[in-house]
């Protein structure tokens, strides 16, 4: 086994530090070694989509990036959005307009969303389907997940 | 699909990685953004033993205005920084007009532009730029330190003139001489998914309104970006008309390339879309060359030309 | 009062917990002490097996255990068929070759396990999976359905005299009698070739054996929860009861996850048992796309017998199935093609014959559709061809034989997958017709739209065609609905759950008819240990079969809380009512009790009880159909073809559907758009690429497609025609498959429409930009 190499990173707000196997990958990381297992993975592959996280504030595939990387950085993943008693109103939206079915892909659709609406807070319609377009649904056809940034960009609009 | 073992080195500096793939030689491979490697790692297809992250090497990241009109980019820059810096807009809009088709965000946030080089994929669209715009590149070792021209850096499908040790450190990018026009136009089954086809040129044209240099420069036709010598020397000193523009492309997609067939398209389709990109790009780009149109204009995916 | 709730958009009861990352998924199971298993998986798709050697893969430091085929014993040994054989069917010829658990002396498809590793981890596991030394000599692969029953080929199973899997013949009326009395005979071959369920979960399955308990806890990312408990009891020798499947959420089904004799399902629970550890099994992508069932692989010799005047006097369609290396599935997707075939239509002459084939390619069990799409496909390409013999509209062809109104019910003549005749049992498929048109302004495009754009250079078509849905099928799905001592509801039934909404839906059928609000009920699917009567979701079967389970369970609750509320208000029972939460007398709303209230003194736990009075609040009922109830509708669409590239966009995209009453809107229009979506991807993007020597050549999602936010049209139009079924009682009909079925016909109509002038035909799909580019200078030259 390679020798193991500590990851000092932020998660969420809170600090950990382990001891991993360079080739862990940050999407197992997150899932297995911290818990949070609201990031899903599809493919390992970097296809899909389901494992959008948001490193240093930008969107990007977990299993495209070795825990070791994280090291020194900040992640965010979708359990720092809302909770059951309240939703983001990212989250708020998607629920609205129907925007998930299985609900699998949704957690890397939100971060995707989530620092896309920092850049255009009045995305138009091919501007979302562009920067969503490297998240697979399987089970929307997109429509409603569509109608929910619009939604979405309006209510966090509003709350400004 | 989990990778296989390997030793992690992530040096610091520019110095402490070369000291490292020197010392790792064959076993070494150099980490950038990853987004192509780590896939192949995932997929067991690469089992490299050693892998050295620059990842955290921060000299690496630059975007550099040069005197002379150009820019120098530093190989861990990554490619969503340059498709939205203002001066690479300026100075070498086909790259910005590109990167849209360049998989998607997610993998442009963490994929850097020296490492696209590197790879080179001869379906890759940043090195078909790298040809299209005469870009240089600067390789260095611990002993070693040049500069190659894009067109003698791509060998072979997947393969550059990058020894072991070396690796690459930046890429310049000459300034596009006035009356110059580029254009990016690409085929492909999804948006960001390879392309079946794709076109990158630039033309420039004299006070007169004649072709004075012409890159025509097709991607996915070949083991390596096909840079089109004799359908550019078409363009050489005439005034851009439907003919002429007719007659480089068709000796570019019959003559200078040779794709093969797989299960997105066979050879001969290819032959036929890359004429008419050919065409298309070329139209276009020299539409912007006089003025008509910018270098700077984006195409959304609603409203791509789909004239014929 | 409470106000109606069926039949609202209501907001889904399940959404926060999936959005906020708190949704349990199979591979979110954390057992202290659990292991990882890996299946080593054939590269070749025929071979014998020589020899495999696993001791260097012993040896690896984590690695707990190595098997193969014999290792396992007698445990080893063909798995069941998962649905019965077509035995009601006269004449029905059917080689039974179920799924083995692991190869033997043989493999026959790519991906067929040969070894399964169980290590500390997936990574150690995968590091030992290239330890293993196999020994193979390869035979040659038999790929092509047509050559694979010619004689002399290499077979597939040694001890049958063929690779004829089974052959189906089923006939109404004379086609004979009708292709001597018609005007024109136009025949055509279609190829429809795989595509994947591709839900963007993976398959995955958790097994912890409780030795002191002698309990065995199984999570599983199925559709079939019950069947997979009752396979696995049966196998270990165990009760039923001592093994409970618990479904957790499930990120997407889409068929394939219906199976439960794969290898994960019959080993690991075996494993578990000898190793006495929890094992987890997560499939990767790679897995996915080699090694678990697809679907759509059919070769059709299909013609239509009409009068010049346009009406159909018959259809005959010889057609192959590959159902791959094994037929686990019995005949359910053929059987499906055969009874959508002649769908919306009066043909009164029809004869369909089935040669399921064996091939060296993964087994072919149902995904979205299931069969359907061929038939639709086949009736609707033949209606286009003899549109364009007759020089008739292709809408206009249709209207003119349509079913009627009121013809139904109608009796088709031909057997389905459930072994009954297929009846039609409602439906106004001339209004989803003529409200399709209406809402893509069809005359307008034919008259005035298109030929102007076409006068511009674009290359622009439009296609409009109609397709049945089988939905709602048996044998039966159960519900137990129960109030408790704080007056909330409680759901469970026994079909698991993959994104379709069933906590909404059955939430809201048990909230309207016990008087209470969405918040107060919850619902439970697909834990065996809580239900455990049922067959599974498949066949669009969940909302109108559980569903009305659930409605007739919440019924018996509404009888038994009015009986013993008359009895404890002193008031007779149809003088009271029951509304948010409370039984009330109506002319006195202050005289109530609470359904809390109501549940505690429903079970006394001192002093005594009427005979006959069983305690609680509670029903457990089941639903069973005579038959499917039929979903219908028409979709039509306008693409744009680039005419120096050949991509295609689609422009506008219509979709009316008749699915009978609607129990939530919202939930119903999601099911048509992922449906389409998944539809548009057998049009043109997705594709499982194998070579001849049965090697798949795209198991990632860099080389199979599924359709992106910019492959979709902008808008996808829906509307619905509400024809209730008088098959169960609240007039249900299944959705789910409905938005896949009818896209590849309705799309190669639209581009054979954008090239009509050439004459372009498209007979095979998927396509693509190569492919049309092929055909159109095929039609070009000839």
């Amino acid at each position: 086994m390679s020798k193991l190499v500590l990851v000092d990173v932020t998660v969420n707000g809170v600090r950990y530090q382990r001891q991993v196997e360079p080739r862990l990958l940050l999407s197992d990381f997150l899932r297995h070694e911290l818990c949070l297992t609201g990031t899903h993975v599809g493919c390992e592959h970097g296809v899909c989509g389901a494992c959008t996280i948001l490193f240093d504030g930008e969107s990007m595939r977990s299993c495209l990036i070795f825990a070791a990387q994280a090291n020194g950085h900040e992640i965010r993943t979708v359990e720092s959005l809302g909770t059951v008693d309240k939703l983001h109103p990212l989250q708020e939206a998607f629920q609205e307009k129907h925007g998930l079915q299985c609900g699998f892909c949704t957690p890397g659709i939100l971060m995707t969303v989530l620092p896309f609406l920092e850049t255009h807070p009045e995305p138009s319609e091919d501007e979302i389907r562009e920067a969503i377009d490297g998240n697979l649904c399987r089970c929307t056809g997109y429509q409603n997940i569509v109608e929910a940034v619009k939604l979405a960009s309006e209510k966090i609009a509003a709350r400004e | 699909m989990k990778p296989a073992p390997f030793d992690y080195y992530a040096p610091a500096s520019v110095a402490e990685a070369l000291d490292q793939l020197a010392e790792l030689g064959y076993n070494g491979k150099v980490l950038a953004g990853g987004q192509s490697l780590i896939p192949a790692m995932n997929f067991r297809m690469a089992q490299p033993a050693a892998l050295v992250d620059l990842n955290n090497i921060k000299e690496l990241e630059y975007i550099q205005p040069t005197a002379d009109g150009g820019l120098l980019i530093g190989t861990m820059t990554r490619d969503s920084k340059v498709e939205y810096s203002p001066v690479v807009i300026q100075r070498a809009a086909l790259i910005c007009e590109t990167m849209p088709y360049i998989a998607h965000p997610q993998i442009r946030n963490r994929g850097t532009f020296g490492g696209a080089m590197a790879h080179a994929d001869p379906a890759g669209q940043l090195p078909g730029l790298a040809v299209a715009l005469e870009m240089r590149m600067h390789v260095r070792s611990k002993t070693n330190d040049y500069w190659v021209n894009a067109d003698d850096f791509f060998v072979g499908p997947f393969a550059s003139v990058i020894q072991p040790d070396e690796m690459l450190v930046e890429v310049a990018i000459p300034a596009l001489a006035p009356r110059s026009g580029t254009c990016y136009r690409q085929v492909s089954r999804q948006r960001g998914s390879q392309a079946l086809v794709a076109v990158a040129v630039r033309v420039t044209l004299d006070e007169k309104g004649e072709c004075v240099g012409a890159n025509i420069v097709m991607l996915s036709v070949g083991e390596r970006p096909i840079l089109a010598k004799k359908a550019a020397g078409v363009l050489i000193g005439q005034i851009a008309s439907a003919g002429a523009i007719l007659a480089a492309a068709e000796i570019a997609a019959t003559e200078e390339i040779d794709p093969g067939s797989d299960i997105h398209a066979t050879a001969e389709y290819r032959h036929a879309a890359a004429n008419v990109l050919v065409q298309r790009a070329l139209t276009e780009a020299f539409a912007r060359a006089q003025g008509r149109s910018s270098n700077t204009q984006k195409t959304s995916i609603q409203n791509e030309d789909t004239g014929g | 009062m409470t106000k109606r709730i069926f039949g609202k958009p209501i907001k889904r009861n399940e959404d926060p917990r999936l959005l906020t990352g708190q949704a349990l998924f199979v591979d979110d199971v954390e057992i202290p002490g659990m292991l990882y298993a890996a299946f080593l998986r054939s590269d070749y798709a025929h071979a014998r097996v020589n020899s495999i050697d696993v001791s260097t893969a012993l040896q690896r430091p984590g690695v707990v255990a190595v098997y193969t085929a014999k290792d396992f014993g007698d445990f080893w040994k063909p798995g069941p068929l998962q649905v019965p054989p077509p035995s009601a069917i006269p004449g029905a010829v059917f080689n039974a070759r179920t799924l083995i658990p692991m190869a033997k002396d043989k493999v026959r498809y790519s991906g067929e396990p040969l070894a399964l590793v169980i290590a500390e981890s997936r990574y150690i596991a995968e590091d030992a999976m290239a330890d293993i030394v196999v020994d193979m000599d390869p035979l040659p692969a038999v790929t092509d359905m047509e050559k694979a029953l010619e004689p002399g080929v290499t077979l597939v199973h040694d001890d049958l005299p063929s690779n004829l899997a089974a052959n189906v013949k089923q006939e109404k009326g004379s086609y004979a009698e009708a292709a001597a009395k018609a005007d024109f005979i136009i025949k055509r071959r279609f190829l429809i070739d795989r595509g994947a369920g591709g839900a963007i979960e993976n398959r995955g399955f958790v097994v912890n054996w409780d030795a002191k308990a002698q309990t065995m806890n199984i999570w599983a990312s199925t559709q079939a929860p019950i069947p997979l408990r009752n396979g696995i009891a049966a196998r270990l020798g165990l009760s039923d009861t001592q093994v409970r499947v618990i479904t957790p959420f499930i990120g997407g089904g889409f068929g394939p996850k219906i199976m439960t004799s794969m290898p994960d399902d019959v080993l690991l629970p075996i494993v578990a048992r000898w190793l006495g550890r929890p094992i987890k099994w997560i499939e990767d992508r790679r897995e996915n796309f080699l090694s678990t069932t697809a679907e759509r692989d059919q070769l059709h010799y299909a013609e239509i017998a009409v009068t010049k005047e346009g009406k159909i006097l018959g259809v005959k369609d010889v057609f192959y199935h590959n159902t791959g290396a094994y037929d686990p599935y019995g005949m359910t997707v053929p059987l499906n093609t055969q009874t959508h075939t002649t769908g919306s239509y009066n043909v009164p002459n029809y004869y369909t014959e089935v040669r399921m084939v064996f091939t060296n390619k993964m087994v072919v069990t149902p995904v979205r559709g299931a069969g359907r799409m061929y038939g639709v496909y086949v009736m609707e390409r033949l209606m286009d061809a003899a549109a364009k013999k007759l020089g008739m509209d292709p809408a206009e062809l249709r209207l003119k034989n349509l079913i009627q109104p009121d013809q139904f019910q109608v009796h088709t003549g031909i057997t389905g997958q459930d072994f009954v005749e297929n009846v039609l049992d409602s439906g106004n498929y001339p209004a989803t017709l003529a409200r399709a048109k209406e809402m893509i302004e069809y005359d307008k495009l034919v008259k005035t739209e298109l030929p102007k754009l076409r006068a511009e250079g674009k290359r622009v078509g439009v296609g409009i065609v109609c397709f049945v849905e089988g939905t709602g099928v048996g044998p039966y799905e159960g519900a137990n609905v129960a109030v408790d001592a704080g007056g909330k509801v409680n759901v469970a039934t026994g079909i698991s759950t993959q994104g379709q909404g069933h906590f909404t839906v059955f939430a809201q059928i048990a909230a309207e008819q016990l008087g209470v609000s969405m918040e107060d009920v919850r619902v439970v699917t697909g834990d065996t240990g809580v239900f455990h009567w049922g067959a599974g979701t498949f066949a669009s079967r969940g909302a109108v079969v559980a569903g009305s389970a659930v409605n007739k369970a919440a019924l018996m609750v509404r009888e038994k809380i009015f009986k013993l509320a008359s009895k404890l208000l002193k008031v007779p029972e149809d003088r009271l009512e029951l509304a948010d939460g409370r039984v009330f007398v109506s002319s006195d709303p202050a005289k109530a009790i609470s359904l809390g209230e109501l549940s505690q003194k429903s079970n006394p736990t001192r002093g005594v009880i009427e005979p006959g009075v069983e305690p609680g609040l509670e029903a457990t009922a089941y639903f069973g159909p005579p038959y499917g109830a039929t979903g219908q509708g028409s979709t039509a669409m306008l693409v744009e073809v680039d005419p120096g590239t050949f991509e295609v966009k689609i422009k506008r995209f219509v979709l009316v559907h008749d699915c009978g009453t609607v129990i939530n809107p919202m939930i119903l229009e999601g099911q048509l758009q992922g449906g389409v979506q998944m539809g548009i991807g057998n049009s043109f993007y997705e594709q499982l690429a194998y070579d001849e020597n049965g090697q798949l050549l795209n198991a990632s999602f860099m080389d199979y497609l599924m359709p992106q936010a910019t492959d979709m049209p902008l808008r996808m139009e829906l509307d619905h025609v509400v024809t209730p079924s008088p098959l169960n009682p609240l007039g249900m009909k299944g959705v789910g498959e409905a938005g896949a079925i009818p896209i590849p016909a309705c799309f190669a109509q639209a581009i054979e429409n954008a090239f009509a002038d050439i004459g372009l035909e498209v007979s095979n799909m998927p396509l693509n930009p190569s492919r049309l580019y092929e055909l159109v200078k095929a039609a070009k030259n000839s």
